[in-house]
C-alpha cells in the first residue's frame, strides 16, 4: 500500500510541475499585456502589480487590429461553415460506403508543403483577380479544414451504428434521407467538435494570409507579425495583441475540452 | 462522446420499434444508390483536388525552368538544372536539410518520450484530472505566432525572465534565440512546450483503447511496472505511437509559423535555423529564384512522402 501512496505523491508532484511549465508562459503572456513598458522588461516584476489596460487601448486605437480580429473571424466562421456543407456528407459517404482508401486521397493535403502551393494559387487567383480578398483566403483555408473535417467526421460516423439507419430506410427513407433524418442529427456533437476546431485552425493560420491578404484583408496572426516587425520594443502592445489573439483558443480549451479531445483523436487512434 | 452514446440509444430503441412493423426486403448502402455517394463525395475531393492539382503540374512545370523575376515571362526549359542546383549546393541547400532533420527527430523523438511519460503517469483517474486535461489543450490550440512572440519576450537575452530564473541557479545569461549555435536547439524546445500535449492527448486516447486483461496477467506472473510498460503496453501501444509520430513528424518537418516569426527571412543571419520550408520560402517570395524554389519545393515534398510511406507501412505491418 505505501508503494501506491508514493506513486501516488510522486505523480501528483510531476504532473504539478508539468502544468506548471505548459501554463506559465501563457500567463506570463497575459499579465504581461497588463504591464507598463517599464514593468515587462523588468524581470524581477514578477505577478504582482497594479494592472493597466493602457496596452490594449494603445493597439487597439488606430483601428487596425480590430480590424483584423474582424478579417480572422469572417475567414475563419465562413470558410469553416462551407468546409461542414462540403465536408460531412462526404465524410458520410466514406463512412457508409466503405470507401476508406478514397477518403484517404485527401490525406494528402496534410502532406505537401503549403509553400509549395502559394506560388501556383497566387498566380491562379491573381488571374481571376481575387488576390487580396476574403473569397481567396477563405478558399484556401478550406483547403485545411476540408481534409480535417472529413478525417473526424469519417471516424465519428464509423462509430455512428449503421442499423438505425437500416431501420430507416426499411420504413422508407432514402439512403440520403436516412442522412439526413438519422445520421446527421446523431453526429451533431462529432460536426460540433470538428468544426471548433476548423475555425481555431483557420484563426491560427499565418502563411496563406501572409502571402494572399492584402492590407484591407489582413488577418490577426500577419498583423501580429508585421506589428512586431516595426515595433519590437512595445512589448506590452505585442503582448496585448498576442493575448487578444489568444483568448478565443483559451476559452475553446476550457468550455470545449472534451469535445475537442474527441474530434483531435478521432482520425488518430484507428490509424 | 458521453452524448453520443446516450443519444444514440434512444434513437435506437425507437427506430427499432419501427422496424417490427414494417417488412420491406432489406436492402445494403451499396446497394441504396450507386451515385449518391459519388454525387456526396464530389465537392469535397473537387475541391482538394482542384487546389492541389494545378499547383502541383505548376509547381514541377516551373521547377523545369529558369523562372526570375516573374513566373510567366520569358522563361525557357532548364531541364534538371535546378535540382543538379540544389543538390550541389552545400552552402545553404544542404544545412537546409539537417536543420530540418535535425529539428524534426530532435523535437518529435523528445515529445514522443516526454508524451508517453505523460501520458502514463496521467492514465489512472486522480483528482483535478479535467483541469490537467484544459491545460494541456492550451499550447496546442495556440497561434504559433503568438507563441514565437511570447516566447521572445521570455528568453530576451537582457530582459527575459528566463536569464533571470537561471541567475538564481547561477547559470550564467544564455543568448537563445540571438546566438547561431543556441537558435535551432532553442526552437526545438519551443516546439516540445508546445507540441508535446498534443502528443499525450493522442497516446492517452491510445491507452484507454487498451484491454486490461494482458498487464493483469503480466503483474500475476510477478512482472514489475516497468516489464510490463516495455514488453505489455508499448508493444500493444505500437499502432497509436506510429500514427501520432507521423501526425506530428509531418508537421515538425513543415514548421514555418515559429521559424519564421522568431528568425525573419532566412532563419536569421547566419542562415542558423534556416529549415527547408524557410529556404523555400526565401528562395520565392524574397528572391523570386521561381525555378530552384520549385526545385527545393518538389524535392522537400518527395522527401515527406517517402517518410510517410515508411512509416505507414510500418504501422499497417504492427497492426496486423
Amino acid at each position: 500500500m505505501s508503494a501506491t501512496t508514493t506513486f501516488r505523491a510522486l505523480r501528483g508532484v510531476l504532473i504539478t510541475v508539468v502544468c506548471a511549465v505548459i501554463a506559465l508562459p501563457i500567463i506570463w503572456m497575459i499579465a504581461a499585456a497588463f504591464k507598463t513598458n517599464v514593468q515587462v522588461t523588468d524581470p524581477t516584476v514578477g505577478l504582482v502589480f497594479s494592472p493597466t489596460w493602457d496596452n490594449f487601448r494603445n493597439v487597439l486605437a488606430d483601428g487596425a487590429l480590430a480590424h483584423s480580429l474582424l478579417n480572422s473571424l469572417v475567414v475563419g466562421v465562413v470558410s469553416t461553415a462551407l468546409s461542414v456543407v462540403v465536408a460531412v456528407p462526404a465524410a458520410w459517404a466514406v463512412g457508409r460506403f466503405r470507401m476508406r482508401r478514397t477518403g484517404s486521397i485527401v490525406l494528402v493535403a496534410r502532406i505537401i508543403p503549403a509553400i509549395s502551393l502559394l506560388v501556383p494559387w497566387y498566380y491562379m487567383f491573381a488571374q481571376l483577380g481575387l488576390v487580396g480578398s476574403h473569397l481567396v483566403l477563405i478558399l484556401s483555408h478550406m483547403f485545411v479544414s476540408v481534409p480535417l473535417i472529413l478525417w473526424i467526421m469519417i471516424g465519428f460516423f464509423e462509430g455512428l451504428p449503421v442499423e438505425l439507419e437500416d431501420a430507416a430506410r426499411t420504413d422508407g427513407l432514402s439512403a440520403f434521407g436516412a442522412f439526413l433524418r438519422i445520421a446527421l442529427p446523431l453526429a451533431a456533437p462529432g460536426t460540433a467538435s470538428a468544426a471548433v476546431l476548423a475555425f481555431i485552425f483557420s484563426w491560427n493560420n499565418f502563411i496563406f494570409a501572409l502571402i494572399l491578404a492584402d492590407e484591407r484583408t489582413m488577418t490577426m496572426p500577419v498583423l501580429l507579425f508585421n506589428f512586431m516587425s516595426y515595433a519590437s520594443t512595445d512589448w506590452g502592445g505585442l503582448m496585448a495583441a498576442a493575448t487578444l489573439m489568444t483568448v478565443p483558443v483559451l476559452l475553446a480549451a476550457v468550455f470545449g475540452q472534451r469535445f475537442l479531445v474527441a474530434g483531435l483523436t478521432a482520425g488518430a487512434t484507428k490509424g | 462522446m458521453t452524448t453520443t452514446t446516450t443519444r444514440t440509444s434512444t434513437a435506437g430503441a425507437a427506430s427499432t420499434r419501427r422496424t417490427r412493423s414494417s417488412d420491406t426486403p432489406f436492402v445494403t448502402f451499396e446497394q441504396a444508390n450507386r451515385r449518391l455517394k459519388w454525387a456526396l463525395l464530389a465537392p469535397a475531393l473537387g475541391f482538394v483536388g482542384l487546389m492541389i492539382a494545378f499547383p502541383l503540374v505548376f509547381t514541377i512545370n516551373l521547377s523545369l525552368t529558369d523562372a526570375f523575376g516573374a513566373v510567366n515571362a520569358g522563361n525557357s526549359y532548364v531541364g534538371l538544372q535546378n535540382f543538379a542546383d540544389a543538390l550541389t549546393d552545400t552552402r545553404r541547400f544542404w544545412p537546409a536539410v539537417g536543420r530540418t532533420v535535425t529539428f524534426t527527430l530532435g523535437a518529435v523523438v523528445l515529445e514522443t518520450v516526454l508524451g508517453l511519460a505523460l501520458a502514463m503517469l496521467m492514465r489512472k483517474a486522480f483528482r483535478g484530472m479535467e483541469i490537467v486535461r484544459t491545460i494541456l489543450m492550451v499550447p496546442l490550440l495556440a497561434t504559433p505566432v503568438a507563441i514565437g512572440i511570447l516566447w521572445m519576450l521570455i528568453l530576451d537575452p537582457t530582459n527575459g525572465i528566463a536569464n533571470h530564473l537561471l541567475g538564481f541557479v547561477g547559470i550564467p545569461p544564455q543568448e537563445f534565440l540571438g546566438s547561431v549555435s543556441q537558435s535551432l536547439p532553442t526552437l526545438m524546445l519551443i516546439d516540445v512546450w508546445q507540441w508535446t500535449p498534443m502528443m499525450t492527448v493522442l497516446l492517452l486516447a491510445g491507452l484507454t483503447t487498451l484491454p486490461e486483461e494482458p498487464e493483469e496477467a503480466a503483474r500475476v506472473d510477478g512482472a514489475n511496472a516497468w516489464q510490463r510498460f516495455v514488453h505489455i503496453i508499448l508493444p500493444m501501444l505500437r499502432t497509436t505511437i506510429l500514427t501520432a509520430l507521423v501526425l506530428r513528424g509531418v508537421d515538425a518537418l513543415k514548421t514555418f509559423d515559429l521559424i519564421y516569426a522568431t528568425k525573419g527571412p532566412g532563419g536569421g543571419s547566419d542562415f542558423e535555423a534556416e529549415t527547408l520550408n524557410v529556404y523555400a520560402y526565401g528562395l520565392t517570395f524574397d528572391y523570386q529564384e521561381y525555378g530552384l524554389a520549385s526545385a527545393v519545393l518538389v524535392l522537400f515534398t518527395l522527401f515527406i512522402v517517402a517518410i510517410v510511406v515508411v512509416l505507414r507501412r510500418r504501422t499497417e505491418r504492427s497492426a496486423s
